[in-house]
């Protein structure tokens, strides 16, 4: 995405070299020309012309329409991360990174990454807003309370690439740095071999959802207090009012926090909140979990 | 200048300074209530927008809390103010005509008729005090709505605090108009004033009206 | 040349009381420049601070947490109680009434009011100042602001939101003189456009700035009551807060240029003695400006969580706000063409902006452009757009302006070398602060950083430098100004040979302004006529 970025960025420097020095140019060049000296004290008015009004309007207008599908072209491949991305799990505090891959490794303030691969970051915070800047990636994303933001990049060549807190976030806003370090995929394999704590991210949230007491309504077999979770993840669901809503990681993340905001068809709302009881990576732990669900219908399913 | 209204004996001292007629100071003066008004519905219809975002947000939470309020209370304080409204219409007529003493007469109806609201308002704060639905640490709300009903009451306070406040500030201006009205300072030729602190009036009872549906009647049914 | 008046606005009355309780729109006018200037280089002692910090990459000038209270007070002082004040309050106050034809504005004891309310709502901020300062960014962000920050939130905010009070007053005053006591024959396309301009801003102030009161009132309720309204954990939504802030908060950047591109058009047309080229345009363009400005305020928010939907509508309208800009900057630069133009210091103020707001406005395309702004987003690049565009850009208007309307204000010239050489002091200081920030948002370096990484601090050096020669260029005039009050030469009626109503009064005016109403003859900006043919001052009919 990078270089997309910057030809659309260095596109507009040179729009911009054209247009400033045009301005400047003719500034300069009228100043001079008509500047007032004895015998030309006063100058000539001159009638407006409708058809120039026109054409430095609509000059502009052409140009800016084509920055702006241009740019809106980028950006809808900014948000939209690409199938098989590694679902990265962050979460945000002041003032420091928190991330875990899929695969159970925990880092603060540093992400492993495998050259080649699409990472996408599903994010959130703890506390304030703070924003996931990689600079030499041109990706960034506000890292909000409440709720999840993603993103996505893919790192092309293995080195170090600095991350930024890039939204003001209380004292130690420009402490807040880390590091992407991106591997070629052999040595990324043997990286998530190495710090093994051996339970995976869906894993962890299988233990919390047993340990939460999740199991006691949501059977997988159905039939019980609470909605099956098998195949959940990314189906709409229908909710008790009418309206539907797709199980995406926000829904899930609600239905734990806030379950009375949305009650399926068919059940009663009796689900107890569970804030306070589950850390915001607990949640992103029962949501690997709860997509595991899904994989593992469908493989069983095959 | 309208040479065909004959001159009020102290029409002259009436036109300030800057104007070059009566005529041109009414206008200037209507109009700048009237873009006065435009301020105080972008004022208020901030708060609206927050209102409606969080209602569409929280529908269920929202008519859990509305239902915790006093929707008689309500009614009644809707039926006193828009009475106000009727009495400030009057007063104002009286001093189109140069009714004076009319004028005074509706002016002290309409603030014993804005204190009656107030009033009402009043023992519905310390009610809601006493319920513990004042949000803050106190707040408590039984049921799984207790957040969103919490941010209910904050627009709930937020709003008809607000509205309460315009009031206030409203019986101060009839307060205002009754001293001029004593001093006969109205007639056909001059009664900018009042008809202003009409307008006021009226567009401050129109919020209310606005108000009572959305915090009162959330959710219920005939 | 005929001298001073012998009685005139400014010694027809003597004594603190005569000022403090005047309803004369021209001596209200030098209340809020007193006042705007103070504030000024208030806001400059922090933006001084804060240019010192960051001359080496660590944060070892002052803590972390006061040096976010200096950007803080730096943003919360230019913007609320310079950049939006400045013109309108100052200029426009001295020159609406002037401009149409008439004694007074429409509601002079109201304007004093609105001075007052500004002086208290600067009272409760610099009180915020003194008891330790507020470190959340102009900006307020919840949760931030509403919970986490220990600083004075309440109390600026107040500060701020009674300020606001001041400025709906002022656009009140404006609009309805501007409808209803605008001399015979002055008709809406024969208004200065200046007039247009403080008329689209005024539009701004009346429909804007009370959201943003309502805004900051409920983050003020929030810290003081506890109330959680923008509380993520009790249901509340901090971008919320976001959208509620930028509602006024773009718009208000357009109350910061819309008057000085209305100086802009009067500066460039009484230096090239020639009417403005395409006078509907520029005037409608001021009005597309001020309501389109309402509907892009989303683009302060493109990652801020918002809906892809909504950052792609707010693309396209961001592009299409540009357009009007374009427009003005295509039309001043025509109206150089044949004209006779001269370089004294207002003019070079004037052509500096034209420069330095299209930059500023060709930087905007950069932001506007959704996929790009992702990267610079939060970066020093944004620093640098609005910078070239508020200070490159209304700052030096507003310098331009006082110096071309300064004889008209206090009937003495200022020195004339010495002006040209401070204008162009702050043109190449203030390019060399702020040039190199493109650059830096570009690398990555994000805007509030107290400690930067090594790499960037060529870039930074290079703006502090640039910063220096830039408070040099701002002090010389505060210095000569005051100076000329006393020293400079006697001015006349009209020492720049311009055309305009106000230019038809003695220097300085009357309180009354005019002895008779002026009856409006002919287009504005007539240079083809003599200033005698534009105009008809008849027998006196009003006292």
């Amino acid at each position: 995405m990078a270089p997309r970025v910057d030809a659309l960025f260095f596109f507009l420097i040179a729009l911009s070299l054209f247009f400033g020095l045009l301005i400047a140019f003719l500034i300069v060049y009228f100043a001079v020309k008509y500047r007032r000296r004895p015998g030309y004290e006063r100058g000539v008015s001159i009638d407006a012309s409708i058809a120039l009004e026109i054409f430095w309007t609509a000059v502009p207008f052409g140009i800016t329409m084509v920055l702006f599908f241009w740019g809106a072209s980028i950006f809808l491949d900014q948000t939209q991360p690409p199938v098989g991305a590694i679902d990265i799990a962050v979460v945000g505090r002041q003032w420091m990174w928190k991330l875990q891959h899929p695969e159970g490794q925990r880092e603060i303030d540093e992400l492993h990454v495998p050259v080649g691969r699409p990472v996408k970051l599903t994010m959130t915070s703890e506390d304030v807003i703070h924003s996931f800047f990689v600079p030499e990636f041109r990706m960034k994303m506000d890292v909000v309370p409440g709720r999840y933001t993603t993103a996505w990049f893919e790192a092309t060549k293995e080195g170090e690439y600095p991350i930024r807190c890039s939204q003001y976030c209380g004292a130690q806003h420009s402490g807040m740095l880390g590091r992407v370090i991106a591997m070629t995929p052999a040595d990324y394999q043997q990286w998530l071999g190495g710090g093994a704590t051996g339970v995976s991210a869906a894993q962890a949230g299988q233990n919390l959802f047993q340990r939460l007491g999740c199991a006691t309504c949501h059977k997988s077999e159905g039939g019980s207090q609470g909605p099956s979770l098998a195949g959940l993840f990314g189906k709409t669901v229908k909710l008790q009012d009418g309206k539907s809503a797709v199980a995406d990681e926000g829904y899930i993340r609600e239905s734990i926090l806030d379950p009375q905001a949305k009650i399926v068809a068919g059940f009663q709302p009796v689900m107890p909140t569970f804030k306070g009881l589950v850390s915001e990576e607990g949640i992103l732990q029962l949501i690997a979990y709860i997509k595991s669900l899904s994989q593992q219908e469908r493989t069983a399913a095959k | 200048m309208n040479s065909a209204v004959p001159a009020a004996p102290d029409a002259f001292e009436v036109r300030a300074h800057q104007f070059e007629d009566v005529e041109q100071q009414h206008h200037a003066s209507w109009l700048g209530m009237w873009v006065f008004l435009a301020t105080e519905v972008m004022f208020f219809g901030g708060m609206f927008a927050a209102y409606a975002f969080y209602r569409v947000g929280f529908p269920n939470a929202f008519a859990a809390a509305s239902n915790r309020l006093d929707v008689t209370l309500g009614a009644i304080n809707t039926a006193v103010l828009i009475s106000s409204s009727f009495t400030m219409a009057l007063a104002v007529h009286g001093g189109e005509t140069g009714r004076n003493k009319a004028a005074i007469r509706y002016l002290l109806l309409t603030m014993l008729l804005g204190a009656v609201f107030l009033g009402v308002k009043f023992y519905e704060y310390h009610e809601k005090f006493v319920e513990h639905l004042v949000p803050g640490p106190a707040f408590r709300f039984e049921g799984p709505h207790a957040h969103p009903a919490e941010i209910f009451f904050s627009l709930y306070f937020a709003m008809t605090g607000l509205h309460a406040l315009h009031m206030i500030i409203g019986i101060g201006l009839l307060t205002w108009m009754a001293l001029k009205a004593r001093r006969k300072r109205f007639s056909p030729i001059y009664y900018t004033p009042i008809e202003l602190t009409g307008l006021y009036w009226h567009f401050v009872d129109l919020i209310w009206i606005f108000l009572f549906p959305l915090l009162y009647l959330v959710g219920r049914h005939l | 040349m005929n001298g001073a008046p012998q009685v005139h606005y400014l010694n027809v009355d003597y004594g603190i009381r005569s000022w403090l309780f005047t309803t004369d729109h021209k001596r209200i006018a030098w209340l809020y420049l007193l006042s705007v200037t103070l504030f000024f280089f208030f806001g400059g002692f922090f933006a001084t601070l804060i240019r010192l910090e960051l001359m080496t990459p660590q944060g070892d000038l002052v803590q972390a947490e006061t040096y976010n209270k200096f950007f803080t007070m730096h943003g919360v002082t230019m913007v609320f109680f310079f950049l939006i004040p400045s013109i309108p309050a100052v200029l426009g106050n001295f020159l609406v009434p002037m401009m149409v034809g008439a004694r007074d504005l429409a509601f002079p004891r109201l304007n004093l009011a609105s001075w007052y309310i500004f002086i208290l709502g600067g009272l409760f901020t610099l009180a915020s100042a003194a008891a330790g300062g507020v470190d959340t960014g102009w900006t307020f962000y919840t949760p931030y602001s509403s919970i986490y920050s220990n600083s004075h939130v309440a109390l600026t905010v107040v500060g701020v939101f009674v300020t606001g009070f001041s400025s709906i007053l002022t656009g009140l005053n404006f609009v309805v003189t501007i409808h209803k006591m605008r001399a015979p024959g002055l008709t809406w396309f024969r208004l200065p456009l200046f007039i247009w301009a403080i008329y689209a801003t005024s539009i701004i102030f009346i429909l804007g700035t009370p959201v943003i009161a309502i805004t900051l009132l409920l983050v003020g309720l929030e810290r003081v009551f506890n109330l959680g309204f923008f509380d993520p954990a009790r249901g509340g939504d901090p971008v919320l807060f976001q959208h509620l802030f930028w509602f006024y908060s773009h718009p208000a950047v357009y109350i910061m240029v819309l008057p000085a591109m209305g100086v802009e058009s009067e500066l460039v047309t009484a230096f090239a003695r020639r009417r403005v080229f395409g006078y509907s345009f520029v005037a409608f363009s001021s009005l597309a400006i001020a309501v389109i400005g309402f509907l892009v305020w989303g683009h302060h928010m493109f990652v801020a969580g918002q809906s892809v939907h909504a950052g792609l509508i707010f693309s396209l309208l961001s592009f299409l706000v540009a357009i009007p800009s374009a427009i003005k900057v295509f039309n001043w630069t025509a109206t150089l063409h044949r004209g006779s133009i001269s370089y004294d210091a207002p003019m070079l103020y004037a052509l500096g902006f034209i420069g330095l707001f299209t930059i500023g406005g060709l930087t905007g395309l950069f932001l506007a452009s959704i996929g790009v702004d992702v990267h610079v987003h939060d970066t020093y690049f944004v620093i640098a757009h609005f910078h070239y565009i508020m200070v490159g850009g209304s700052v030096m208007a507003y310098l331009g302006g006082i110096h071309f309307w300064w004889p008209k204000m206090t009937g003495r010239t200022y020195p004339e070398p010495v002006a040209r050489v401070a204008a162009l002091i702050v043109f190449l200081g203030f390019n060399l602060t702020f040039f190199p920030q493109f650059v830096l948002g570009y690398l990555g370096m994000p805007r509030r950083y107290h400690a930067y990484p090594p790499e960037f601090q060529a870039l930074n050096v290079m703006s502090s430098a640039g910063a220096s020669i830039l408070a040099v260029g701002y002090v010389l005039p505060l210095i000569y100004l005051i100076w000329s009050l006393r020293y400079g030469r006697v001015a006349g009626r009209n020492p720049w040979g311009a055309r305009g109503l106000e230019w038809q009064t003695p220097s300085p005016p009357p309180t009354h302004n005019f002895d008779v109403t002026p009856r409006v003859v002919a287009e504005a900006y007539a240079y083809d006529k003599e200033p005698e043919e534009t105009y008809e001052f008849g027998s006196p009919s009003r006292a």
